[in-house]
């Protein structure tokens, strides 16, 4: 399995503070990343940044050498707008367009430029079904898109991330929001998912992360501790720090 | 901040000890009985038999109960999952050692002469058993990897009181059933033997996530 995103040396700073030191990591293709860690380890920071959203920071400074398909993603040539339409975000509360159902979907592929009535139908549907949700909202899809469940809006937020056909989707924490059911939900989506896309998943809920990631990289205060595949990480991590942290005696 | 769930794994691991001691108490006195026909003593061992069996289903109940409530990982999940599979093994010693007992109880006055190779075994097996429970006791994977070589030792007294069972049937046709028996005992304690083996084999997984290669 060939490496999605590679990462080398990045460090991070917010203004003075140093967020993240010295992170290196590649992350496999069609496959699930969790990352966990205590709050304010640094693991959203670094999610954020494999598609460039703390550009919209101020006061943020990035070094080293983060690569996706073998690109610099911070290179000149790189058209920002295009990279997040590659690599997709789904964040920790759904978040839909106060719009339609249709409407929301629709966004992404008609920014960029996609207006054939036809060819939306079709992208629409097919990102519903990606996203475990057409069933639903098949008969309604010109329906405001806050009428629906908190789960289904996540499951929306998804849809309307894969729209654009990216080929990594980052998840900051996506199921924290939501009850047991809508959570296993989401939890058999992303298996799903990962036929056809690369996922890297943010997680508080341990269980969460053995249950549905391939691999995990534990962060503690900026540092990548560990990474490794996820079945070693929870029954012998490598390192004292991550077993501490996974058996709750700190964190 | 998981004072709870430290007590309760120091109570499992307390339990276990208990168990095992419970184990090679019942192996010695089997043995006891074995060597001195004292029949009081096996048909205690036998009373004592269902005792080791509440023990196991208690400290199944324990580590299921813990399982289900904290979710274990790491070196937690391997100390749970070792102790589910310990206590199989540990309730196994305690049914062969009832075995041997109950043997003793039909041997009907019959020493133990030109067979104390059987008492040596039996010695040699007990051995193994304390020393797989201090294993579990002291953590220490050397110990336990003491028992799992000294299989071998238990394993070829095994056949050489085979060996001996043979010359005795050649020599004293009349007394098969008593031969018969002796090789029952010798094939307990091998088994017995077998299990002090996994049980140190389980003290080294939970330590170290890694089975020895047997």
């Amino acid at each position: 399995m060939s490496n999605i995103i590679t990462v080398k040396d990045m460090c991070l700073w917010y203004g003075d503070h140093k967020a993240l030191n010295n992170v290196n990591i590649d992350i496999p293709e069609k496959s699930i990343t969790a990352f966990i860690g205590p709050s304010g380890c640094g693991k959203s920071t670094f999610l954020k940044t494999l598609n460039r959203m703390n550009d919209l920071i101020p006061g943020v400074k990035i070094t080293g050498d983060i690569r996706y398909e073998a690109k610099d993603i911070f290179g000149r040539d790189v058209d920002v707008n295009n990279l997040r339409k590659e690599i997709g975000m789904v964040f920790q509360k759904p978040n839909p367009f106060p719009m339609s159902i249709y409407d929301n979907v629709a966004y992404g592929p008609r920014t960029h430029g996609i207006t054939n009535k036809v060819q939306l139908d079709e992208i629409v549907e097919q990102a519903l079904r990606d996203a475990a949700i057409w069933d639903e909202v098949k008969d309604r899809l010109k329906k405001n898109a806050l009428g629906m469940s908190g789960g289904q809006q996540q499951r929306l937020c998804i849809a309307r991330a894969l729209a654009v056909q990216p080929k990594i989707l980052l998840m900051d924490e996506p199921t924290s929001a939501l009850d047991p059911i809508s959570t296993s939900r989401i939890e058999e989506l992303v298996m799903e998912l990962k036929e056809k896309y690369t996922i890297v998943i943010v997680t508080h809920n341990m269980q969460q992360a053995v249950r549905v990631s391939d691999y995990t990289a534990f962060f503690l205060l900026g540092e990548l501790v560990e990474f490794g595949k996820t079945d070693d990480i929870f029954s012998q991590p490598k390192d004292k720090r991550t077993e501490d942290y996974i058996t709750g005696r700190f964190g | 901040m998981r004072n709870r769930f430290d007590e309760q794994l120091f109570e499992l691991n307390r339990e276990i000890i208990e168990m095992g001691s419970m184990c090679e108490d019942a192996i010695a006195s089997a043995s006891k009985a074995l060597s001195t026909g004292d029949m009081e003593l096996a048909a205690k061992v036998c009373e004592n038999g269902s005792a080791i069996d509440r023990m196991e289903r208690d400290i199944e109940d324990r580590c299921m109960k813990l399982l289900l409530h904290q979710q274990p990982v790491a070196r937690d999940l391997r100390l749970i999952s070792a102790a589910l599979k310990m206590i199989t093994d540990m309730e196994r010693i305690g049914d062969q050692a009832e075995d041997i007992a109950e043997i003793v109880t039909f041997l009907n006055g019959h020493t133990m002469e030109g067979m104390e190779m059987i008492e040596e075994m039996a010695h040699e097996t007990i051995k193994m058993v304390t020393a797989s429970v201090d294993a579990f006791v002291k953590k220490d994977i050397e110990l336990a990897k003491k028992v799992i070589a000294r299989d071998d030792v238990v394993d070829d007294y095994f056949s050489r009181v085979k060996c001996g069972i043979i010359t005795l049937i050649a020599e004293n046709h009349a007394d098969g059933e008593f031969a018969l028996d002796l090789l029952m005992i010798a094939k307990y304690l091998e088994r017995i033997g077998d299990h002090a083996t996994n049980i140190a084999g389980w003290v080294i997984y939970s330590m170290t996530g890694t089975h020895k290669e047997v």
